[in-house]
């Protein structure tokens, strides 16, 4: 064993250096060269997952009940496994709303509804406090094991408990790096840094106990494996306990690695970059992997050499016989609790910041009201808020565990979490794929979730501790059998905590689904609603807002500018102002942009609820109809799709205009760098750069003219065209490519020449453009014909050449832009001519030249004047 | 839905059904394989195919 003070030391010392990690990692973020920005760390720092159950208490439970510990973490290789599509989608709106915590998503998704985000965080705070309760046990009963005291630490007082110093160091801890300023996307990159380092020193120093184990104390996996099977008493150790219970707490922690406050925090808020997602989605299941290859191992031999009076939850370090080793599995144990706690604790204080403290203040006139100017810096009101709230949970936990003392398990009292956090899921997670989600469904299912699971889970963990009388979970209420908690209305089957779940789950969707879909949706909801649904599909365009009011420019930036500083408030609305291009006076009322993007700001610092409340209190606002929260939803899918085409046209061209630059600028370089290149192949080579240079300018002007035809702009004088002059010009002007080549060119034109209604020069365009691929795709004295003919009300001109001809599946494609057919060139010219022939209302389309599948017959329809149909 | 999102969902399917039963049961037996309880191999077995799969599906959705 360790003398105290060493032990007292080095927790110190680890706890002084993930301070000094943390602030490292906020000088280099403030530096603008971020420590986390990488799929690995982000990786690491979700494995915040892996808290002292995983690290002592898994142990424990694969000693009393076989294989079971391992569902906890199947359940999020799963979750991971699909994370490109769950946790992405997550990550998408949180950030483009500036969501900054589960209680705030619920309340954004669901018309920023105070009532639902505060039940939320009402949840996550009552659902956690016992679990950080279990960290801080973990931590001080582990001290006094190291230490070579007794475990229990019922006798010693509670100002002598380690756990106390511990908690009031990580409270310092969240403060410091959790709370340091109030910043609209609330990431905090130091703490990530120091979550990720813990997690590092937890799997080293786990693995080091496991191998010790195995390889110290038994001669390998096999011999400890083989002298198990041998004790008939371990068998239930290395098999599954009940496959009910088991599904449930996979689907329960598949949940929870999204959910927990913590890791929403974490995987969501913290994230750098949503690509280190693709990582995450299988290095940190495989963390969870090898963290988990020795728990079972550990388990046996603690079973084999240890008696009974040795607590299964202690077996980690219990089997240590050397001071370091063991000093070392303490730290671990130390890493994996004060991770958790930390992260934990500051998720919570934004929760309750955002989503009970702020709304319930707000609901004061006063605060929103003009008198509030005196009240100048709201932003350090907040900042005091969360601090407070980080100080009380921690305190709450560590009196939890002083109150409860030995009667929770680390498990048990973690799974009653887990299941108290799985409640937000048809909410959370249905609400991001179902438009059709209501704000009254989520609180019903929520609320109802909630009963259930206080009735089935948490009371007989209580009952454990006293609180609540025992009988009742033994006999059921009153007596009465079918009402026992833990066995509802007579369902066995699939042990406690599956049947707890099952039913929580089940009303929670049920009531969930139903209220949805008996009621009716507010407009803010159902636009709030479809943002979050189609976030890939849609983006809010310029001031799109739910609500319609009015307000001066100087009143929307002072609101912004306490909570988030004079400064910044300025800066936004200069910026706006900026890009509007006209100048703001601050006694203008603001567009609906800038107010959106003062709401947005206030959302990421204070949430979307209080955000929407002090809105709506400066700007005097109304909900806008069904009818026009419609059409601003529909319009911002508009706007997506036509920059989406826009992003791709200007791909294709930049692609297209690269390839003759890249030869132009070869050739250059050539004789650049070979003065003395023989005259004939300089000649050669200036030629090609004249031929490339032409082609660029050819494709430049193109898609001038395509930009032109495309917006508009084009202008056109339309009058009674004699299309035999037309035909013949063309003729002679690309006579000399005919000669050149060797390919006849036969005109045929019907009767005297048919008129018709068209602008001469575009028309003259389309033929020029037709010709020249015509000469280009037939082979040296093959023949192209060109016939004009009238019949019924349209003028058509063909054009047929010998070439390859198009293939059927082609003939729609041949016209996109930058579809290139045999003749090569830029790909534009079709798509320019049929736009052309478009605009007088003609058609231009191509055929088989006879159908034998050789050459092809390019069609020009025009319409004729009026008085000769 | 791109191809790599679906083969990711059918992997995480095909996972999900080999974590649990019946399939589970099949391996759920007191005997050791090359000195490893069944179960237990079988479990981490299939987790490491699953890491496997997913990091290969999602380097290439690059």
């Amino acid at each position: 064993m360790v003398p105290a003070w060493v032990v007292v030391v080095v927790s110190l010392a680890y706890l002084g250096l993930l301070f000094g990690i943390a602030h490292r990692g906020d000088q280099r973020a403030a530096a603008g060269r971020s420590l986390i920005a990488s799929g690995g760390v982000y990786a690491l720092s979700l494995a915040v997952y892996a808290t002292s159950w995983t690290y002592y208490g898994s142990v424990g439970r694969a000693a009393t009940r076989g294989l079971e510990f391992l569902t906890i973490y199947l359940g999020p290789a799963l979750a991971m496994g699909c994370s490109a599509i769950v946790l992405q989608k997550l990550i998408r709106v949180s950030k483009r709303y500036r969501i900054t915590s589960l209680s705030d998503f619920a309340a954004a998704r669901y018309g920023n509804s105070r009532l639902l985000g505060g039940l939320v965080a009402l949840i996550a705070v009552v659902g956690t406090v016992p679990y950080i309760a279990l960290q801080l046990k973990a931590v001080s009963s582990t001290f006094r094991l190291v230490s070579g005291g007794a475990v229990s630490t019922t006798d010693v007082p509670a100002y002598a408990d380690t756990a106390l110093y511990v908690a009031l160091v990580l409270a310092l801890f969240a403060i410091l790096f959790g709370t340091a300023h109030l910043d609209a996307t609330e990431r905090h990159e130091g703490v990530v840094a120091a979550i990720a380092f813990e997690s590092v020193v937890k799997l080293v120093a786990f693995l080091a106990a496991g191998l010790y184990v195995t390889f110290g104390l038994f001669g390998g996996l096999t011999d400890l494996f083989e002298a198990a099977a041998a004790t008939p008493a371990l068998a239930t150790a290395v098999a599954i306990d009940g496959y009910g219970n088991w599904f449930w707490l996979i689907v329960l922690s598949a949940f929870a690695v999204l959910l927990l406050p913590r890791q929403f925090q974490i995987a969501v808020v913290e994230n750098v970059d949503e690509r280190h997602v693709r990582t995450a989605s299988w290095l940190f299941p495989l963390y969870l992997l090898v963290i988990n290859i020795f728990v079972l191992p550990i388990a046996l031999a603690g079973l084999l050499t240890l008696g009974p009076a040795v607590s299964p939850d202690t077996y980690v370090l219990a089997l240590q016989q050397h001071s370091a080793l063991a000093l070392l599995v303490f730290v671990g144990g130390l890493s994996a609790a004060t991770g958790m706690v930390i992260v934990e604790t500051i998720a919570l204080s934004t929760m309750v910041s955002n989503s009970l403290v702020m709304p319930l203040l707000l609901r004061r006139p006063r605060w929103g009201g003009p008198g509030l100017a005196d009240r100048g810096d709201l932003g350090r009101l907040v900042l005091r808020i969360r601090r407070v709230t980080i100080l009380v949970v921690l305190l709450l936990g560590f009196g939890f565990f002083r109150i409860t003392g030995d009667a929770l398990g680390l498990v048990d009292m973690g799974l009653v979490s887990f299941a108290a956090v799985a409640q937000f899921a048809p909410a959370l997670l249905g609400g991001l794929w179902w438009k059709g989600a209501t704000r009254n469904g989520a609180l019903a299912g929520l609320t109802a979730g909630i009963v259930l699971w206080a009735y089935t889970l948490l009371m007989p963990e209580l009952a454990r501790t006293g609180w609540v009388p025992e009988s009742i979970v033994r006999d059921g209420p009153f007596g009465v059998a079918l009402l026992r908690p833990q066995e509802l209305f007579g369902l066995t089957g699939m042990g406690a905590v599956g049947a707890g779940v099952f039913w929580s789950l089940l009303v929670n969707v049920a009531l969930f689904v139903g209220v949805s879909l008996a009621g009716r949706r507010t407009p803010a909801e159902a636009g709030n609603a479809a943002l979050f649904v189609d976030i890939d599909r849609r983006t809010p365009g310029p001031g799109t807002r739910f609500y319609r009011g009015s307000v001066p420019v100087a009143r929307l930036r002072d609101l912004l500018a306490r909570f988030v500083g004079a400064e910044a408030a300025a800066a936004l609305v200069t910026e706006h102002t900026a890009r509007r291009g006209v100048p703001l006076p601050d006694e203008a009322l603001a567009d609906p942009e800038l107010v959106r993007q003062v709401e947005t700001a206030l959302t990421g610092a204070v949430g979307p609820a209080a955000a929407r409340a002090l809105v709506a209190s400066v700007a005097d606002e109304e909900p806008l109809g069904m009818a026009e929260v419609v059409e601003l939803v529909g319009e911002a899918q508009h706007l997506r799709e036509l920059d989406r085409l826009k992003d791709e046209f200007v791909a294709t061209v930049t692609h297209e205009l690269r390839t003759p630059l890249t030869a132009i600028r070869a050739f250059t370089e050539i004789l650049r760098d070979n003065p003395d290149l023989p005259t004939e192949e300089r000649a050669r080579y200036l030629e090609i750069m004249a031929t490339e240079t032409e082609r660029l300018t050819r494709m430049v002007n193109q898609v001038l003219d395509l930009a032109r035809l495309e917006s508009g702009q084009a202008s056109w004088q339309v009058t009674d065209v004699d299309l035999r002059s037309v035909v013949e010009e063309a003729a002679s002007a690309t006579a000399q490519l005919f000669t050149d080549k060797e390919v006849a060119l036969d005109v045929e034109v019907d009767g005297p020449g048919p008129l018709a209604h068209v602008d001469r020069d575009g028309v003259m365009q389309v033929l020029l453009n037709l010709l020249s691929n015509a000469v280009k795709v037939t082979p040296p004295s093959g023949r192209v014909r060109v016939a004009v003919r009238a019949d019924d009300g349209t003028a058509r001109i063909d054009v047929s050449d010998d070439g390859p001809g198009v293939p059927p599946s082609d003939r729609e494609l041949i016209f996109d832009r930058f579809r290139r057919g045999a003749a090569g060139g830029t790909g534009l010219g079709l798509a320019i001519s049929r736009r052309i022939v478009e605009q007088f209302g003609g058609t231009l389309h191509v055929s088989d030249c006879g159908g034998d599948g050789r050459g092809a017959t390019f069609t020009v329809g025009l319409p004729v004047p009026a008085r000769r149909r | 839905m791109s191809r790599v999102r679906a083969k990711l969902i059918a992997v995480t399917a095909l996972a999900a059904a080999c974590f649990t039963y019946p399939l589970l049961s099949l391996f759920d037996r007191p005997t050791l394989v090359l000195g490893l309880p069944l179960v237990w191999a079988y479990l981490f077995a299939v987790w490491a195919v699953l890491v496997v799969a997913v990091a290969v599906l999602s380097r290439r959705g690059d």
